[in-house]
């Protein structure tokens, strides 16, 4: 990794010191916003109001701002047309009745009202990009087109590092898109992907965009997620994956989000650092909270082979099974399942 | 735009903090509400007074039934309201955000008609 990577990564970093210059920051960036651009945003941010439940703001973003119909919707959310059609009128009669105005929000709410954009288009990009149905077109459209107003959305917000860090994060993601199945539709894991056929192009782009997100020196989830999808990108092999670098973000990520899944996805890469016992004695504070999550049934399952508890192996692995609907990675269980 | 600003508590939270800052914080909401007031944004109001005080009547057909408490039964009730006339609903987050109060503040717009 270069020196100034490194010192990007360090920005990210260094935790919320720099959360209070905020205000000061948006007020002089949402000036330089004009015309056009200021309907869009006004667009955008009506559309994400935090009045508004989650599902209505994705339907109607992708509807009013993207353009998608709502058929396109519906097949990409997989529910009916008409529950989709029903979502966004009542969505649209609550922005009249309960008084939701079409305006930019002041810079002093900006913060907090750019949090809901992101996780919108966050919540879009993922349900056509993780497809759990497999890669069908519908959904790969979709992150696509999350990806793309992400984009607009970082050209009319140009001083945002946490939208420069969600477009760096997709752009990482798509990298990738295609190499992520084989033909018969089986999931790749990343460690056995061909990294020759990632798009490159794309990873140096989103890799410039985390540097130029940290200059900013405001870090956050988003920032540090593509940071971490950055790392993996930029790894010439599985084996010289820079695991204690991954290792750090996955800990000041937990600052931003104290999840059970983020401290999950902290435990592999711990795996990677400090070995198959550490992680699994991060994976027991997990039991709980996490015993309806295959992917914490399916990691504890590798770990314990690792540790040559072969007996206990089993059990993880069916509740692993039973716990995912997703054919691919039932597959790929099944698999480990000799 | 008027909206009803319902300001709501968990039953007892009120009676659990003690009596000075009880009166630091009746301090702060008259001062906001005065100034509110004062800019026509909230035009009326009230603080209303505990919940064993309720009664209600009950007139689902048949005759009308009168009973002890609350119309239901809820570890949170409605401490008082407001209505607000604003803008727009984020006029009214706004304010809402803003009430020294604690516990939770319900938005709801009324139906405002001609002549009423």
């Amino acid at each position: 990794m270069t020196t100034a990577r490194r010192k990007a990564l360090d920005r990210l970093r260094r935790g919320k010191t720099y959360m209070e210059k905020l205000s000061l920051l948006v007020a002089s960036s949402s000036n330089e916003v004009r015309g056009e651009q200021d309907d869009r945003l006004r667009l955008i941010f009506t559309c994400c109001h935090p009045a508004l439940s989650r599902e209505a703001q994705v339907a109607l973003t992708l509807r009013a701002v993207i353009g998608l119909t709502t058929p396109e919707i519906a097949r990409a959310f997989l529910t009916s047309e008409a529950t989709m059609a029903q979502r966004i009128v009542r969505a649209k009669r609550k922005i009249v009745e309960a008084g939701i105005p079409y305006r930019m929000p002041d810079a002093d709410e900006l913060n907090d009202r750019l949090d809901d954009v992101l996780a919108v288009l966050y919540l879009a990009f993922n349900e056509g990009y993780l497809a759990t149905s497999g890669p069908s077109p519908a959904r790969r459209d979709l992150a696509e087109d999350a990806c793309w107003l992400s984009t607009l959305l970082m050209r009319l917000l140009p001083n945002e590092p946490e939208v420069i860090g969600l477009v760096a994060l997709m752009q990482l993601h798509l990298a990738r898109a295609t190499v992520r199945f084989d033909r018969a539709g089986g999931l790749i894991l990343l460690k056995d992907q061909d990294r020759g056929r990632w798009d490159q192009q794309a990873i140096r782009e989103a890799s410039a965009m985390v540097e130029r997100a940290s200059w900013l020196r405001r870090p956050g989830p988003y920032q540090l997620q593509a940071a971490i999808a950055a790392c993996h990108a930029e790894a010439p092999s599985w084996a010289e994956t820079d695991w204690a670098q991954i290792l750090l973000l996955y800990s000041s990520l937990l600052v931003f989000w104290p999840t059970p899944v983020v401290r999950l996805n902290r435990a592999i890469a711990l795996r990677h650092v400090a070995g198959a016992e550490a992680a699994l004695t991060e994976l027991q504070g997990l039991a709980v909270e996490l015993k309806d999550y295959h992917l914490y049934h399916s990691t504890r399952a590798q770990l314990l082979r690792e540790l040559g508890r072969e007996s206990e192996v089993p059990a993880a692995l069916n509740r692993a099974l039973e716990l995912t609907d997703n054919p691919a990675e039932r597959a790929l269980l099944q698999r480990r399942m000799g | 735009m008027k909206y009803m600003m319902l300001l709501v508590s968990e039953a007892g939270a009120w009676e659990s903090i003690p009596e000075a800052k009880q009166k630091e914080i009746f301090g702060r909401i008259g001062q906001w509400w005065g100034e509110l007031n004062g800019k026509g944004k909230i035009v009326e109001g009230y603080q209303l007074q505990p919940v064993h005080t309720a009664t209600t009547v009950k007139l689902n057909g048949g005759k009308p039934v009168v009973t002890d408490g609350p119309f239901a039964e809820a570890k949170e009730t409605i401490g008082g309201y407001g209505v607000l006339n604003v803008a727009n609903l984020d006029e009214a987050i706004a304010i809402a955000k803003s009430w020294p109060g604690g516990g939770k503040v319900e938005l709801r717009p009324v139906v405002e008609r001609e002549g009423m």
